[in-house]
């Protein structure tokens, strides 16, 4: 868990997450496409891994993600709108 | 159903407030050709669409486009916050102010309520897919005249990939076209409504 920088790790989510949200759309009108099919599965994996790891560290991102021995931290952390978020 | 994940699709953190270009932006928002009227057309007109990668397609779009409201609304946000009533006068924010002081509310630049007038659900694939490219590019135009206006860098770059996104979404609706066209009459496209006059039939 240690190593991680919070700023750097959302900043990765956010790269890998626009990976998946644009091949999928691709992979919507070329679903035939195993190039597309690999690229999405590769940034999907890497995502979900991400996302994992966020919520261990700093909180969740999603409900799906969220380890509740601490805190209830998702109402608690700031929200993305927030300058903090 | 949906689940929501905390953060942006693309990251906006403004630092100088600007009441002025939040008036303009928040077009974007609860305009004719905003994000709300996007998500809300292609959510909307998924139900009667015969073609089920069509049905995904509209649902994966008009989801993002959720998320490209959230950035707009984030944006109007961050460009109004703390505002003080001196600052609310001297940048011509009064009119706004007086209705709904310092929140987010959908409405168009030039002064009109949201309303689902923006956009259609015309129940037949062929018409619904060409008003999706037209509402792609309506929105994208928006965007190249926001840009005009703006020149602040941390309020520049997240408008950029808005605009960018438009230019995605409109390639793939094309493409979403083309494939309704394959699979009907290519002597008469407009022959028959796969959505109305199939009997209930599956065109999937």
């Amino acid at each position: 868990m240690a190593g991680y920088d919070k700023k750097k790790l959302l900043y990765y989510i956010n790269a890998v997450s626009f990976a998946v949200d644009d091949s999928k759309l691709f992979l919507d009108t070329h679903p035939d496409n195993k190039e597309a099919l690999e690229y999405f599965d590769n940034y999907n994996k890497a995502r979900n891994r991400a996302l994992n790891e966020y919520a261990a560290c700093f909180g969740p991102l999603t409900i799906a993600t969220a380890v509740c021995d601490r805190s209830y931290e998702w109402a608690n952390q700031p929200w993305p709108w927030e300058m903090e978020g | 159903m949906w689940n929501y994940e905390k953060r942006l699709q693309y990251p906006v953190k403004i630092k100088q407030t600007n009441a002025k270009l939040a008036k303009v932006i928040i077009t974007q928002f609860g305009g004719p050709d905003g994000e709300l009227a996007a998500s809300m057309r292609y959510l909307s007109q998924r139900y009667d669409m015969p073609y089920r990668e069509i049905m995904g397609l509209l649902t994966d779009i008009g989801t993002e486009e959720l998320a490209h409201m959230e950035m707009i609304c984030t944006i109007v946000h961050q460009l109004t916050r703390n505002l003080t009533p001196e600052q609310i006068v001297a940048e011509g924010f009064q009119d706004y102010y007086v209705d709904h002081t310092l929140g987010v509310w959908p409405m168009a630049a030039s002064g009109s309520p949201f309303t689902s007038n923006y956009f259609q659900s015309k129940g037949d694939p062929i018409t619904n897919l060409v008003e999706d490219m037209a509402a792609e590019q309506k929105a994208r135009t928006t965007y190249d005249n926001i840009l005009r206006l703006v020149k602040e860098p941390d309020v520049c770059e997240p408008i950029k990939f808005l605009r960018e996104r438009e230019i995605v979404h409109f390639q793939r609706f094309g493409e979403g076209l083309r494939r309704v066209q394959d699979q009907l009459d290519s002597k008469n496209f407009y022959a028959f409504n796969p959505s109305f006059d199939t009997n209930g039939r599956c065109q999937r």
